[in-house]
């Protein structure tokens, strides 16, 4: 058992937890923050990306401890003051879910894509949401939403 | 899924790390997790302590010098596939860097903890074996000859950690290869690299470790053309077989992926 401190969606957050917890658990168990999901627990699916120091990875693929001292954000991190991130909005307007479970991940990885990529097309994204897995309705509407987000962020609203 | 007991460590340093060893010599070393964390989540492996290199800056670094390209063994896939000087020095390696797994994994995965692991399907042993790679350690250096011994098996001792890896900047290169949709890994894959002494062809994923075609490469030294292998049969005895292909359809794409990295290398 050891204490882990770590700022998560910008408030500092400390608990003790076992070396071996993984994050997506430490996150979910400890934290109470469900929006992050277990979707395969073999990390293929991306139903637990969350971003690290700024960068998108697998939550259940990384021990709790790893992140000790680290910068998370969450889903649930991603709305600011009431009004959604522009690529949870976007994912609203284009209908890019359906069931729901892997929007969480999908969301993330978003969000990770358009910073590291400002010019996205729909191959691109494709490529990168190699991921990120749906079971519902394949992901024509997701590519359409993160496109459409990746739009209106150009615009400024990073 | 839930791993079984073990103590964490994080290194402060290299010597950290080696003095952590020396106490626990049943320890594993961390590195980007990326298949050491799933293989102990599957409780197919239990070492009791871990010792996490992940956060060492002084094993994440590119540059070049003179005419070899080094690459910290530290530095993350992502950050090799970005980096300039990889650009500049060895598109191919970039290119295969950005193709490995996917977004989230190349943000944790390191370059040696591939050639540490070993896998048969990884990509990176490829690269470093084509390219005749130099692999330094903590205690030697390696040629990538004598690097890669079998399965899951490196010329590595216990607890001895891999510091960077030299790379010769070829006159061209390229890696082909076809993956497996569901994990990314490759079925085959072969990368070429051509420079003054020679050609080189090293393939992954269709053997039990990654293997070098000497016909191949005598054939491409004297034309470097995708038809120059053409005729060149791969031998499919003692070639991986399994639900994703047989030994047989693997021959058949470490000759289709080999003429693709030859035109791709610009032949």
């Amino acid at each position: 058992m050891a204490v882990v401190s770590m700022t998560v969606n910008g408030k500092p957050v400390s608990a003790e937890t076992e070396d071996r917890t993984l994050l997506v658990y430490f996150l979910r168990e400890q934290l109470r923050l469900t929006g992050t999901h277990i979707g395969c627990d073999t990390s293929q699916c991306g139903a637990c990306v969350v971003h690290v120091d700024g960068r998108a990875v697998k939550s259940c693929t990384l021990f709790a401890v790893q992140a000790e001292g680290a910068e998370v954000t969450t889903i649930e991190g991603l709305a600011k003051d009431g009004k959604l991130h522009p690529v949870q909005e976007a994912f609203r307007e284009n209908h890019g879910l359906q069931c729901g479970f892997c929007t969480p991940g999908m969301i993330m990885t978003a969000v990770d894509m358009i910073r590291r990529r400002p010019q996205l097309d729909r191959d691109t994204i494709r490529h990168e949401l190699e991921g990120n897995i749906c079971r519902c309705t394949g992901y024509h509407n997701i590519v359409s939403a993160i496109e459409d987000a990746s739009r209106r962020m150009a615009g400024g609203a990073k | 899924m839930i791993s079984y007991q073990f103590a964490y460590r994080r290194a402060k340093s290299l010597g950290d790390a080696q003095a952590l060893f020396a106490k626990s010599p049943e320890a594993k070393f961390l590195a980007g997790g990326q298949t050491l964390i799933p293989t102990m989540k599957m409780r197919l492996a239990n070492p009791p302590e871990l010792i996490d290199i992940s956060g060492l800056k002084e094993l994440s670094f590119v540059r070049i010098e003179g005419q070899t390209l080094i690459v910290g063994a530290g530095t993350k896939h992502h950050d090799v596939a970005v980096s300039a000087d990889v650009t500049r020095a060895i598109p191919a390696l970039a290119k295969l860097a950005g193709d490995i797994g996917d977004p989230a994994v190349r943000h944790m995965g390191t370059l040696g903890g591939s050639l540490a692991n070993n896998d048969p399907a990884a990509d990176y042993p490829a690269a470093a074996l084509a390219l005749g790679a130099t692999i330094k350690t903590t205690r030697r250096t390696i040629a990538a000859d004598d690097f890669f011994v079998g399965m899951f098996a490196t010329a590595l001792e216990d607890g001895e950690i891999i510091t960077e890896v030299l790379f010769p900047i070829p006159e061209r290169a390229a890696y082909a290869k076809f993956d497996n949709p569901a994990s990314r890994y490759a079925l085959a894959g072969v990368f070429v690299a051509k420079s003054k002494s020679g050609v080189r062809v090293a393939v992954t994923g269709a053997g039990s470790s990654v293997f070098r075609v000497p016909a191949m490469e005598s054939a491409l030294a004297k034309s470097f053309s995708a038809d120059a292998i053409k005729g060149i049969e791969v031998d499919a005895d003692g070639l991986n077989s399994d639900i994703h292909a047989s030994a047989e359809y693997r021959a058949h794409l470490v000759k289709v992926m080999a003429a693709r990295a030859v035109k791709a290398a610009g032949a």
